[in-house]
């Protein structure tokens, strides 16, 4: 981080992030809102990128920016009855000192934390290792993900049946 | 030091030397460096050059397609075709630029206003941005990332979201219904589509766009031989993310208007035209780059510039989608993605497969390219057209469905049911 076009593509980023998921739950619109989210992400594969973790950037693009939003607008479209702005709700008043603490204790972990410094340079490649680990030292978690997504599947699929 | 990779690899040849118009560019940003300038520069003149370059080059083809196809089309269907403006009708698409641009843009009452305005603008970055990782010739390239393949997919994913944002920001019933169909038809392809370059990448062993061309330049073959079932699944996904002809329910026009971009006149339609053209040149140079051997042509390139033989693939590949659009009937909405499910995704999970075991037996065993490779394209030819041929006979024998089936949980969840009841003005649904 100590050549200048980092620092400003880092701030730059991080302010639409954190812009954009501000608006989020600002917006009374639920389609604006998806628009914003699309937006973060957009600025977390952004972060992913000035890491160095292309792979981890694209699929953040493909996964967060692509295909996420679709499932959300698809709820949103599926249930018209439903109101389709961000609507006021009494839970409001327990939720603000929850997020309070919660944002309190984010800060200050950020604070406090002695945070090391990279020293290595950027990756060469990410992809061809991240797969070599996925299926050697992770094969179990992913072996797993996978099932679970299976059954997720093929859950939706003997709910929407005809008969 | 940057522009390393500027330097390393095969010397820059003379500027002026247009086999590689890598070359000049390269010259340029050596020069700026060595002036000494700030570091961010070369990055930059690079980008700009790139940017121009491809925008250029989309706008002129692209007005120069919208007469060949219409031409082309009209060859086809036994009509004549433009031929009032200019000798052959060539100045046909300068009138209608003219009229695109004096046309009033008319934005809905009920519109969302910014949604709205920023869609027609939107559509064109997936399909210009996709361009950065497509090689012109062998330093014709923008950015060849590590992941350019993930990039592609990605970035087309990206588009399903103008054209919601469009369709819904219209506020009309077309809009929404085209937008839909979209965002369904994209989603279903999605999953073709990547199982079609896994295949490519399985083999290539990179998903770096540059050393996808450099495989098939140093084994002299092109993916298409040992791949034929990827490039023909790729064809339909490629062409259900254009939206052209055969696979346009978006915007089917006997159905539902104009589809997302109903509400869109002037200039902002025309974006969404000119967006079109652009992604279609977009869907063909991927499958040249990763189907038909990129810039290469078996040593052509040496003496024909790697950019107008990339050009001329591109180009003639394209002719394929106006083919098929001449042709063609429009596929209906459930035959679509019946054909993405049903047929498609089967085949390409066996295709996937097989190639991983080809590779896994040509690894292994250490087998000299010049005997396998052959070996492999008969073998995956002959299986294509079994798999083709038998697939859809089985699907063909299956009971036909008469009537499309919905599911039973969707007026649960307060779906809107079209069909039994007629939707009143206004979009409104009756009480189920």
């Amino acid at each position: 981080m100590d050549d200048s076009g980092s620092v400003v593509a880092f701030w730059t980023l991080a302010a639409l992030t954190v812009g954009s998921a501000l608006m989020v739950v600002a917006v009374r619109n639920l389609v604006h809102a998806v628009v914003y989210l699309i937006l973060s992400f957009v600025g977390v594969a952004g972060i992913f990128v000035l890491l160095s973790a292309d792979f981890l950037a694209v699929a953040q693009v493909l996964i967060y920016a692509g295909a996420i939003p679709v499932l959300i607008i698809f709820a949103i479209m599926l249930t018209p009855r439903a109101a389709r702005d961000n609507a006021e709700t009494s839970l409001g008043l327990p939720a603000l000192p929850l997020v309070g603490a919660l944002l309190a204790t984010i800060i200050s972990i950020a604070v406090v934390t002695d945070w090391p410094e990279a020293t290595r340079g950027g990756f060469e490649e990410t992809t061809s290792v991240i797969g070599e680990a996925l299926l050697s030292t992770y094969v179990l978690p992913f072996e797993i993900a996978s099932v679970l997504l299976l059954a997720a599947m093929l859950g939706a699929i003997i709910l929407v049946r005809e008969d | 030091m940057p522009f390393d990779w500027l330097r390393a690899g095969p010397p820059l040849a003379e500027w002026w030397d247009l086999r590689d118009l890598g070359n000049a560019v390269g010259g340029l940003l050596g020069w700026i460096d060595d002036r000494g300038g700030p570091s961010w520069l070369p990055y930059v003149v690079s980008g700009l050059i790139g940017i121009v370059g491809i925008l250029l080059w989309s706008v002129f083809s692209q007005l120069f397609f919208v007469w060949a196809e219409r031409r082309l089309v009209a060859r086809i269907q036994v009509r004549l075709g433009p031929n009032r403006a200019g000798p052959l009708g060539l100045l046909q698409p300068v009138a209608d630029a003219l009229k695109v641009l004096t046309k009033e843009m008319i934005t809905p009452r009920n519109a969302d206003r910014l949604l709205f305005w920023a869609s027609p603008i939107l559509v064109m970055v997936p399909a210009l941005v996709v361009f950065a990782v497509l090689p012109f010739g062998e330093r014709m390239v923008l950015a060849d990332l590590n992941v350019g393949v993930l990039f592609v997919i990605a970035i087309g994913s990206i588009n399903t979201i103008v054209v919601f944002m469009a369709g819904w920001s219209s506020s009309n019933k077309f809009s929404l219904l085209g937008a839909m169909r979209t965002v369904a038809m994209l989603i279903s392809y999605e999953l073709v589509q990547v199982l079609a370059l896994l295949a490519v990448v399985v083999f290539t062993n990179s998903m770096r766009m540059g050393a996808i061309v450099g495989w098939q330049d140093d084994f002299n073959t092109w993916i298409v031989f040992v791949q034929p079932l990827a490039l023909l699944a790729y064809i339909f996904a490629g062409a259900v993310e254009i939206n052209r002809t055969p696979t346009d329910i978006a915007e089917a026009e006997s159905e539902i208007v104009a589809g997302y971009h109903t509400e869109y006149g002037g200039i902002r339609w025309g974006m969404f035209q000119l967006a079109e053209y652009v992604a279609g040149f977009a869907i063909a140079a991927i499958v040249v780059t990763m189907y038909l051997g990129g810039w290469t042509l078996w040593g052509l390139e040496e003496w024909v510039p790697g950019w107008l033989i990339f050009l001329g693939k591109l180009y003639g590949f394209f002719f394929v989608f106006i083919w098929m659009r001449g042709t063609l009937p429009r596929l209906r909405v459930d035959q679509l993605m019946g054909f993405a499910w049903k047929y498609l995704l089967p085949l390409l999970l066996v295709n996937v497969l097989l190639a991983g075991l080809e590779v896994l037996i040509w690894q292994e065993n250490g087998f000299a390219a010049e005997a396998v490779l052959p070996a492999f394209a008969v073998a995956n030819w002959a299986l294509a057209v079994v798999l083709v041929v038998g697939w859809g006979q089985v699907l063909g024998h299956l009971r036909p469905e008469h009537r499309a089936k919905r599911p039973v949980l969707v007026k649960e969840v307060g779906a809107i049911l079209y069909e039994p009841y007629p939707l009143r003005p206004g979009g409104s649904v009756p009480e189920a």
